[in-house]
């Protein structure tokens, strides 16, 4: 049991990452708390493609002369790590537009709360 | 041979064009609205020409960027499906611009340059979403027509930007969740790439992994492409966005998310490998039951006509996923020409509420009357024309997909889907005849009163009428020729069909 847990810690990780995010989007009542909520869950998510690369006693992918590249299993994979260069791109415009729609919310209604929002609208 | 070029051609005009017009707009304002027609109409060009292309040579095109080969490199592909949803979007998309010239000046007036440019990109999103082979440059895509869809949405009523925030927060989930999912892909097969990845997951598919990822695939996407359960941010943004955000973001958004299932579901799983692990089309196919009749049921209760729209566009949605769960050639058939008859239909319908909303200042249907009738002669006429064919009445579009589908459940003796079909088809008929009553009809109450007041003609300007009779009559002949239309999508059949 405890090999299971230890075993993939990593995983574990990125699984209480995604929830401490869906937490604070569903059940905060402050809209940049939840965008904050979203921002953690697009870190589990990067940091999961981040672990998945890594190999035990390997290291950074560029050649160097002591080591072979016919023998892969001496360079992590550097293809996820790439790829969350880009999500993490992508994560910035993401939060750069939801704060540009909470700024004008914030014009518009005075009050940044959701339940006082929602009364303010009806 | 520029043909081999034309998967390439259509992202890239849209983004010079999304370059094009800040940069020429900040010197000449007035022009922004030509130069995104230009924008559209070239990519609307470049995919005729592709798909005519396609049609005589049959070949797919398979698009290397960087001359890299797949599966190292990123490639496009330009096969029959994607050729066919790529020429919707792009002639969608011209004609609903094009009908945005006087919306632009009254709904958003001094943000031309904005919307535009905005718009431009929201295309590119949704052309690289067809035509990415690559799974992970589908999420990029993904996020680029996103993004510009929450900015668009934004501009609107006084709540847009608080709906537009919902879909942001929803929609990212959706997103990162898609994401999540081509990761665990990703780690038991090693490629990123559709047609490669479909060669290696039948040695892979008894790991509990892949079905994580399809499962995980299949929420994210959903919520794009607002399947049932996750349809929560849909009927506020269509609302309170201005008339042109939801005649572009409503016939088109939800149908290349749509396309985009289809591609996961028959393309990269194909239906015999995730059926014998869990009966994903089954249960696709009773949520998008439920999303029928509740978006139908929705539609009737609203008394405001683009909220209306908006509640039908989760019913409609509804039928396209359908056809995706029946998993046979009449289902195939039936979504694919739904996907084109919805989009004609949700724009035309779209573009109608908005031309009421620039002449009356509201589109509430409890204010309906008859004297719209005189008023609005042409523009009630196609209005009319997209209900009835909502309603799914022959000779025009809107039957044909749903007796495809209706044939589809037939093959597969699913009686519970047969008969979705055929209530929904009456639902639909309620909410819109309810209307049609109103305009067509003298009101029994206030029928002494009308006769002393004369009503003058005034109907819509060109540049509003011109897309609203071109898309009628396209659903007219769309019906007719229907036979033609069908031929072509026989070719677009996934491999094991």
């Amino acid at each position: 049991m405890l090999d299971f847990f230890m075993g993939h810690y990593a995983y574990w990780f990125t699984i209480i990452l995604l929830a401490i995010g869906l937490y604070g989007m569903l059940l905060k009542k402050n809209l940049v708390k939840k965008t904050i909520g979203l921002s953690i869950f697009q870190a589990g998510v990067i940091l999961f493609f981040v672990s998945v690369a890594m190999k035990e006693g390997a290291t950074v992918p560029v050649k160097t002369y002591e080591l072979p590249v016919t023998e892969v299993s001496n360079y992590m994979n550097a293809l996820p790590h790439t790829l969350m260069l880009t999500a993490i791109v992508v994560g910035v415009a993401t939060l750069g537009v939801a704060f540009a729609l909470i700024i004008n919310i914030y014009n518009r209604y005075g009050t940044l709360n959701e339940e006082e929002l929602l009364d303010k609208i009806q | 041979m520029i043909g081999s070029e034309i998967p390439a051609l259509i992202p890239v005009t849209y983004i010079l064009f999304a370059i094009l017009i800040p940069v020429i707009g900040l010197w000449k304002r007035e022009i922004t609205w030509h130069l995104s027609l230009l924008g559209t109409g070239t990519a609307t060009f470049f995919s005729a020409w592709g798909f005519m292309h396609l049609i005589q040579t049959g070949e797919t095109i398979r698009y290397f960027f960087g001359g890299w080969a797949p599966p190292i490199g990123i490639e496009f592909v330009y096969d029959g499906l994607a050729a066919f949803i790529v020429l919707v979007i792009n002639a969608i998309a011209f004609l609903v611009l094009i009908h945005s010239k006087e919306i632009s000046k009254v709904e958003f007036p001094g943000k031309k340059l904005a919307y535009y440019t905005v718009s431009m990109l929201l295309m590119l999103g949704f052309n690289g979403m067809v035509l990415t082979g690559d799974l992970f440059n589908l999420y990029v895509f993904l996020e680029i027509s996103s993004l510009s869809s929450y900015a668009l949405i934004a501009i609107g009523e006084k709540r847009a930007p608080y709906a537009a925030f919902r879909y942001l927060i929803i929609g990212t989930v959706g997103g990162s969740l898609y994401l999540l999912g081509v990761g665990f892909l990703y780690t038991v097969t090693g490629t990123l790439n559709i047609i490669d990845m479909h060669v290696m997951l039948p040695q892979v598919i008894g790991h509990s992994s892949v079905i994580a990822a399809l499962i995980l695939m299949i929420i994210g996407v959903g919520v794009k492409a607002a399947l049932f359960p996750l349809h929560g941010w849909l009927p506020d943004s269509y609302t309170f966005a201005s008339s042109t955000s939801s005649a572009l973001i409503a016939p088109i958004g939800t149908k290349v998310a749509a396309y985009i299932l289809f591609r996961v579901v028959l393309f990269l799983f194909g239906v015999e490998l995730i059926d014998h692990q869990l009966p994903v089309t089954t249960i696709i196919g009773i949520f998008a039951g439920i999303g029928i009749l509740y978006g139908s049921i929705m539609a009737i209760a609203q008394s405001e006509m683009k909220k209306m729209l908006a509640y039908s566009s989760v019913s409609q949605i509804g039928y396209i996923i359908m056809g995706l769960s029946l998993a046979n050639p009449f289902g195939f058939i039936g979504a694919v020409l739904h996907i084109l008859n919805h989009a004609m239909m949700k724009a035309l319908l779209f573009l109608v509420s908005g031309s009421i909303r620039l002449k009356e200042g509201h589109s509430l249907i409890t204010k309906f009357d008859n004297s719209y009738r005189k008023k609005y002669p042409w523009t009630m006429a196609a209005f009319t024309t997209a209900a009835i064919s909502m309603v799914g009445l022959p000779p025009l579009a809107g039957f044909f997909s749903k007796w495809y589908l209706a044939l589809g459940t037939i093959d597969n003796s699913n009686w519970l889907l047969l008969a979705v079909i055929l209530i929904s088809s009456l639902l639909n008929a309620v909410y819109f005849f309810r209307i049609l009553e109103k305009i067509y009809l003298n009101n029994p109450d206030t029928e002494s009163t009308e006769e002393t007041e004369v009503v003058e003609r005034d109907e819509v300007g060109f540049t509003m009428m011109f897309p609203m009779a071109v898309m009628a009559i396209g659903l007219l002949l769309v019906g007719i020729f229907n036979a033609y239309i069908v031929n072509v999508i026989f070719n677009m059949f996934p491999a094991g069909f």
